[in-house]
C-alpha cells in the first residue's frame, strides 16, 4: 500500500501461476481451497508457502483431498460469504464441475482458475486451449455460465484476478481465468496489483449465522417444483444477458485490416507476431483478442465482418472458438480456422502461411 | 417460545379458551412452522427435532450453520429455523468444511443419510475426520437409500431385500456392510465418537446428551464429532414404523451396537 505513487515499485519479475496468487492474497481472499495438478501446482505451492510468513494475510490455505472436495469448500466458503477461490488444471475441473453447477445455481461467486493442459484424458501437461467449450458453454449441468477471462499475459494472470472477483462479486455468478500451461509456467515482467484495493459489498445473502431479526439464509440449488425452478433458469437468464455488457476484447491494427486474426490467451500473442510479419509483406491483417470468452464479442467480430475479406480462427485445439466466430458473423465472410493440439504451439509463420494460402484461393 | 398452542381435541375448541390450557410443550423456535415432508414413523423427524431443541436449549441459534445433504433430508433447511446450505451429494462435509474454515467461531454441522456419507461422500468423511474438522457430522444411518426409492446402501444388512438387492444383499458380490463410525475411531481427529438411535425415548434422550456434548467440544475446538443415528425408513423397508422398531432391536442394532465409540480422555 506503501506503494500507491510509485507502481513500478511493485514490478516483478514472475512466472504466471505465482503472479496470480500473489494477486489472490493482494485481493485478500479469505480463503484458497486446491488439489496440486500441473502444471499450475504453483499456485498452492506459493500460497502454503507465503502465508504462514505474512502476519497480515489471514487468508485459510488448504489443500483438500480431492478436486471434488476443494470446489464444495469453496462453496461452503462463499456460501458464508467469504471471497474465495481455487485452482486446477483440465483434469481437476472436469472434476468440479457438478460443484460449479451448483455454485452457478445456487449464485456464489467465486474464482475458479483453470490452468488447460492438453487432453483428452490424462492428456499432457503441455499448455492447450481444448477446454474453451467447458469453460464458456456450461461445463457442467443444466443451463448455466460463467463469467470467463482469459489471460495472455503474465500481467493479466495477476490483474485478472481482481476483475474476476470484481465481476463475480457484482453478479453473485463464478467466475474462471481460463489459462493454459504456458502462461502459468512463463515468467515476465507483472506490476502486481495494490494490495487491498479490491473493496467487497456485503453478503447479506451469506450463512453466517441467523440473527433473531432476519430470516434464516438458506444456500441451495433445489428448486423441486418445475414452476419455480423456471423461475429460477429465467432469472439466471436475465443475468446473463446483463452480464453481456461486460464484453472485454482487444484489437490489434484492425483499422485498415482487410484480413482478421481471432485469437484468444497465449494464441493471440503469437498472432501478433503474424500480424507484424504479414504487414512486412503487405498484407493487411489484423487481429481481434477476446478477453472474456464469456461473455463473447459477436456485435464486434459482426461488424468487422462487414470490413475483411475473411476471418481466420487461430487456436491450441481442434477448433473450438471458431464457432463463435462462425456465429458471430452468420455466414458474412469466411471463417477458417488454424490450429494445433496435444501441447504444440503454433509459430507466427505457420499463421501466415496460412493467412497467404487463403487468400491465393 | 412459540406461543402457539396444540389442541388436541378438536371438539372443545369452541368451548375451551387457551388460558384453560397449562403449556406443557411446544415447538422449538429452532424449528420454522413447516410441516416435515418426512413419511409416518420415519427418524429423520426426531433427529431433526432433538437436534434443534439442543440448539435452542444451549442458546446458539443465531451462531450455527447446518448444511443439509443430498438424500431424504434434502430439505432439512425448510424445517431448520437456522442458517443454512444445501450440499451436493456427498459432499456436506466439504462444504461444512468450507464454512467453518471461514467461520472458526460458528458451530457448524453436517446432516448426511449413509449413501451420502458412506458411498458417494467416503472420501470427504474420512478426510474431514482425519483433519480434525471442528464440526459435528450427523450421520443418519438407516440401512438403504430413502430419498430414490429404497436401493441398496453400503450399510444395508447382509441378506436384507432393497429394491437393487430383491434377493437380499449378497455380501459376496458387493462386500459387507459398512460400519464408517468404527472406522474412523482409528483417526487422531476424530474426538467423540457415538452410535446412538432415536427408536424410544430412552433413546431420544441420549441423542439428546451426545448432542449437547458434541456441540460443547466444538465450543473449545477440540475437533471433530460424529453422531451415528441407526434409524429407519418405513416406506423403504416397506414396514409399518412399528414393525421398523422390531427390525431395529432384532437386526439393525446387533450390527451396530449403540454407545459410544470413542470418548475423551480424561
Ligand atoms: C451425484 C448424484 N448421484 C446420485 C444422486 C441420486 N441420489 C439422491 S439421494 C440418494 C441416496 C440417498 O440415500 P441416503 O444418503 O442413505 O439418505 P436417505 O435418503 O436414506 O436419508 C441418491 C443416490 C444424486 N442426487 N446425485
Ligand atoms: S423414504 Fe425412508 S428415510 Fe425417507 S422420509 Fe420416508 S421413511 Fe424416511
Amino acid at each position: 500500500m506503501e506503494n500507491k505513487t510509485n507502481k513500478n515499485g511493485d514490478a516483478r519479475l514472475m512466472k504466471g501461476n505465482e503472479a496470480l496468487a500473489e494477486a489472490a492474497l493482494r485481493a485478500n481472499i479469505d480463503a484458497y481451497f486446491g488439489y496440486p495438478i500441473t502444471p499450475q501446482s504453483e499456485v498452492i505451492e506459493y500460497l502454503t508457502r507465503e502465508v504462514p510468513n505474512r502476519k497480515e494475510i489471514k487468508t485459510v490455505v488448504l489443500q483438500a483431498e480431492s478436486e471434488v472436495a476443494s470446489i464444495n469448500m469453496v462453496y461452503g466458503a462463499a456460501g458464508a460469504g467469504a471471497r474465495v477461490m481455487t485452482s486446477s488444471s483440465s483434469p481437476g475441473i472436469s472434476l468440479m464441475q457438478e460443484g460449479i453447477s451448483y455454485i452457478a445455481s445456487a449464485q456464489l461467486p467465486c474464482l475458479i482458475v483453470n490452468v488447460v493442459r492438453g487432453g483428452p484424458g490424462l492428456g499432457t501437461i503441455q499448455p492447450s486451449q481444448g477446454d474453451y467449450f467447458q469453460a464458456t458453454k456450461g461445463g457442467g449441468h443444466g443451463d448455466y455460465h460463467l463469467i470467463v477471462l482469459a489471460p495472455a499475459s503474465v500481467q493479466e494472470m495477476a490483474d485478472f484476478v481482481f476483475d474476476a472477483f470484481k465481476l463475480a462479486e457484482k453478479y453473485r455468478n463464478p467466475a474462471m481465468i481460463l489459462a493454459d500451461g504456458a502462461l502459468g509456467q512463463m515468467m515476465e515482467k507483472v506490476i502486481l496489483p495494490e494490495a487491498g484495493s479490491l473493496p467487497k459489498a456485503p453478503a447479506p445473502w451469506a450463512t453466517t449465522g441467523k440473527p433473531k431479526d432476519r430470516d434464516h439464509n438458506i444456500i441451495t440449488s433445489l428448486f423441486i417444483q418445475p414452476e419455480e425452478m423456471e423461475k429460477v433458469n429465467l432469472r439466471l437468464q436475465e443475468k446473463y444477458e446483463a452480464i453481456q455488457s461486460e464484453v472485454r476484447y482487444e484489437e490489434i491494427k484492425t483499422d485498415d485490416a482487410e484480413i482478421l486474426l481471432v485469437a484468444f490467451g497465449l494464441s493471440s500473442r503469437i498472432c501478433q507476431k503474424t500480424v507484424d510479419l504479414a504487414r512486412e509483406k503487405g498484407i493487411k491483417v489484423g487481429l481481434l483478442r477476446p478477453i472474456t470468452v464469456y461473455p463473447y464479442p459477436y456485435a464486434r467480430l459482426k461488424e468487422l465482418a462487414n470490413q475483411v475479406e475473411f476471418m481466420l480462427t487461430v487456436e491450441m485445439n481442434a477448433g473450438q472458438m471458431v464457432e463463435d466466430v462462425r456465429l458471430a458473423v452468420e455466414g458474412k465472410v469466411p471463417v477458417y480456422f488454424i490450429g494445433r493440439m496435444g501441447g504444440m504451439i503454433l509459430s507466427p509463420e505457420d499463421i501466415l502461411h496460412k493467412v497467404e494460402s487463403v487468400k491465393e484461393k | 417460545m412459540n406461543e402457539k398452542l396444540y389442541l388436541e381435541d378438536e371438539e372443545n375448541l369452541g368451548t375451551q379458551t387457551e388460558e384453560n390450557y397449562e403449556q406443557v410443550y411446544c415447538r422449538p423456535n429452532t424449528l420454522t412452522d413447516v410441516p416435515f415432508h418426512y413419511c409416518p414413523g420415519c427418524g429423520h423427524s426426531v433427529v431433526h427435532k432433538v437436534l434443534m431443541e439442543v440448539v435452542e436449549e444451549i442458546g446458539i441459534q443465531e451462531e450455527i450453520i447446518g448444511v443439509a445433504p443430498v438424500g431424504c433430508s434434502v430439505f432439512a433447511y425448510h424445517y431448520m429455523n437456522i442458517d443454512m446450505q444445501e450440499a451436493a451429494h456427498g459432499r456436506a462435509s466439504a462444504v461444512a468444511t468450507g464454512i467453518k474454515r471461514v467461520l472458526p467461531e460458528k458451530y457448524v454441522f453436517s446432516y448426511q443419510g449413509d449413501g451420502d456419507l458412506a458411498a458417494i461422500g467416503t472420501a470427504e468423511t474420512i478426510h474431514t475426520v482425519n483433519r480434525g474438522e471442528n464440526i459435528l457430522m450427523v450421520f443418519i444411518n438407516n440401512g438403504i437409500y430413502g430419498m430414490t426409492g429404497g436401493q441398496m446402501a453400503p450399510t444395508t444388512l447382509p441378506g436384507m431385500v432393497t429394491s437393487t438387492s430383491p434377493y437380499g444383499r449378497d455380501v459376496s458380490m458387493v462386500g459387507n456392510p459398512i460400519k464408517i463410525a468404527d472406522l474412523l475411531c482409528l483417526l487422531p481427529g476424530a474426538y467423540y465418537v457415538t452410535r446412538q438411535a432415536v427408536h424410544n425415548p430412552n433413546a431420544v434422550r441420549k441423542l439428546k446428551k451426545a448432542f449437547m456434548k458434541a456441540f460443547e467440544y466444538q465450543k473449545q475446538k477440540k475437533g471433530t464429532c460424529f453422531i451415528e443415528v441407526v434409524s429407519n425408513c418405513p416406506s423403504g423397508w416397506k414396514m409399518t414404523p412399528v414393525e421398523t422398531i422390531k427390525y431395529l432391536e432384532e437386526k439393525m442394532f446387533p450390527a451396530y451396537p449403540l454407545g459410544d465409540l470413542k470418548v475423551p480422555k480424561n
